[in-house]
């Protein structure tokens, strides 16, 4: 049977740098209880990444995120000067210097990503969702989470997408081929929404009717998140779903605020903002005289 | 008087045909595509089995999440009502009331008369509910009546952390790549749904006797984790469990008016 939950796994470099030239090279390995990110920082600027998913075996998830992430540069692990885990995981990557928790590490990579204008961040991860207040140096003044429920999250957009057969990616694309929006399914749980968007597909409705009123329904439940910590501009997504144009451009009507949008990888927030905290760690460390 | 009680649930529609003290059948369809037509389904199954025509019934009471589906129904009944009232007609002592369906678990606190006292339940979410073990014998990759006896093996009780049944899956998965035996997992699934199910009773107070309704009623391993978590000995299963919702409609609709 195919597995349409199943997303791409992607790895990427940046082909106009040379990184033997940098003078400060850092990691940040994201794993999450979905996806894995490693990213790699030369001299304050993106220089490579991969997102995975991670297996049933964190340091294992680490390890081959990086690798990948290292694959076609030339670089090898020893080049890099400082590793900072991060996200769930994060206690379980071996060959970190240190372990920051994701909800910084979102706000700093969210500030790079999007720019110091940033106030609000919205993450939505694969098994939590997290409204974060940041200051302009991307340090984190508040946040709420819900992590007890998979109603607005992604492994909740993946169960659909596998009970209608569409590729998960291409869930939000789809759920814009309707006539007029419909009214939400059941925001409260995965398990009632789908037997509920059964219900409808019995009733004739298409799949990207259902499709529709899911991802309202999604944005419904992060915008009460949202709105119990409030909105401050600007406002930034994090996380794979905002990659979902069905559940951003429902949330940002429901909320009345855009999102800003930015030529980076929203997936990467986590792990880029944690090679940023090593980046400064090592300047910190190098200054201090600790190492070369 | 014969009197009908219909349950239109989440999975499964249940038919109970009484005559005053006396079941005269019992049927049972899944809910399929066309609810309505699921129930005619149903009904008509029951009626063959007791050998009655229709009009030999007086009065039809309908009750579950779909019960809006039986427009024939002279008296509609909430699930709780049904509940408590069906519970006591089996089993006449019976104070808590628990009852746990496919998609709602629900705690019930009744008197002598089959009134509904107080009751708590569990409609946002799946975790407290039969959708949550069916999941998990799933990613075990056992039969659901395999899931309650093979926790019973276990003597380890083992927290589970995640309470949305999305989740649980992960984590059942995950356990199983840590090398813990299936029968642990079983046993630590059924204590995490039991868990969920005693604080809805301790909310509403646990009185003697504890009776047990609702298809997980035939799981063994969640009868045993339920006395485990409530600290009780005794937890009654009443006969054909699933079947107390529609006997408690059919109760009611016999002593609805006239």
């Amino acid at each position: 049977m195919a597995e349409f939950w199943r997303w791409k796994e992607y790895n990427w470099k940046d082909p106009d740098k040379d990184w033997k030239s940098a003078k400060l090279i850092t990691s940040g390995i994201d794993v999450g209880s979905v996806s894995s990110q490693a990213v790699i920082v030369a001299d304050g600027e993106l220089y490579a990444y991969a997102s995975m998913r991670t297996g049933s075996n964190s340091p294992d998830s680490a390890r081959n995120a990086l690798e990948w992430a290292l694959r076609d540069t030339g670089m090898k692990q020893e080049n890099i000067q400082y590793v900072v885990g991060t996200g769930y995981g994060r206690v379980n990557v071996p060959f970190a210097n240190k372990a920051i928790t994701e909800i910084a590490c979102h706000a700093r990579g969210a500030n790079f990503m999007a720019g110091n204008s940033v106030r609000t961040i919205l993450d939505m991860g694969g098994q939590d969702c997290k409204a974060i207040h940041c200051d302009e140096k991307g340090k984190v003044t508040n946040f709420l989470m819900n992590d007890k429920c998979a109603a607005g999250t992604g492994r909740g957009m993946e169960v659909i997408a596998d009970l209608l057969g569409v590729p998960v990616e291409q869930v939000g694309e789809l759920s814009f081929n309707v006539p007029e929006e419909p009214e939400p399914v059941s925001s409260t749980c995965v398990v009632f929404a789908k037997s509920e968007a059964m219900g409808l597909l019995k009733d004739g409705w298409t799949k990207s009717k259902v499709l529709a009123a899911y991802c309202l329904a999604m944005a419904k439940r992060v915008s009460e998140l949202l709105e119990r910590i409030g909105v401050e501009k600007e406002f930034f997504i994090t996380g794979g779903i905002a990659k979902n144009a069905g559940v951003v451009k429902r949330l940002e009507q429901v909320i009345g605020v855009s999102a800003i949008q930015s030529k980076y990888d929203s997936q990467l927030a986590g792990a880029l903002g944690a090679a940023l905290f090593g980046q400064a760690l090592l300047q910190k460390e190098k200054a201090a005289g600790k190492v070369a | 008087m014969i009197t009908a009680g219909i349950d239109v649930g989440a999975k499964t529609i249940k038919v109970v045909l009484l005559d005053g003290d006396k079941i005269l059948a019992k049927a049972q369809v899944l809910a399929g595509f066309e609810t309505e037509q699921s129930v005619e389904e149903a009904y008509k199954e029951a009626l063959g089995k007791a050998g009655i025509e229709r009009s030999a019934v007086v009065k039809v009471g309908a009750t579950g999440a779909g019960r809006k589906a039986v427009a024939f129904a002279q008296t509609v009944v909430t699930e709780v009502s049904a509940d408590a009232r069906g519970a006591v007609f089996l089993h006449p002592s019976a104070r808590t009331v628990i009852d746990v369906g496919a998609e709602e678990g629900r705690g019930i606190k009744t008197n002598a008369a089959g009134k509904v006292v107080d009751f708590a339940v569990n409609e946002k979410c799946a975790a407290g509910a039969g959708a949550f073990t069916e999941s998990m014998a799933r990613a075990l990759e056992v039969t659901l009546a395999q899931f309650g006896e093979i926790s019973l093996k276990s003597d380890k009780t083992i927290p589970m952390n995640a309470q949305c049944t999305v989740f649980a899956e992960s984590e059942v998965v995950s356990l199983i790549h840590s090398n813990i035996s299936k029968e642990d997992i079983a046993r630590a699934v059924h204590d995490a749904i039991a868990s969920r199910i005693s604080a809805m009773v301790r909310r509403v107070g646990l009185e003697q006797d504890v009776v047990l309704m609702g298809g997980v009623a035939y799981n063994i391993g969640f009868l045993e984790s339920i006395k485990r978590t409530m600290g009780i000995e005794n937890v009654v299963v009443l006969e054909d469990p699933e079947y107390v919702g529609a006997l408690g409609a059919a109760v009611v609709a016999g002593a609805d008016g006239n």
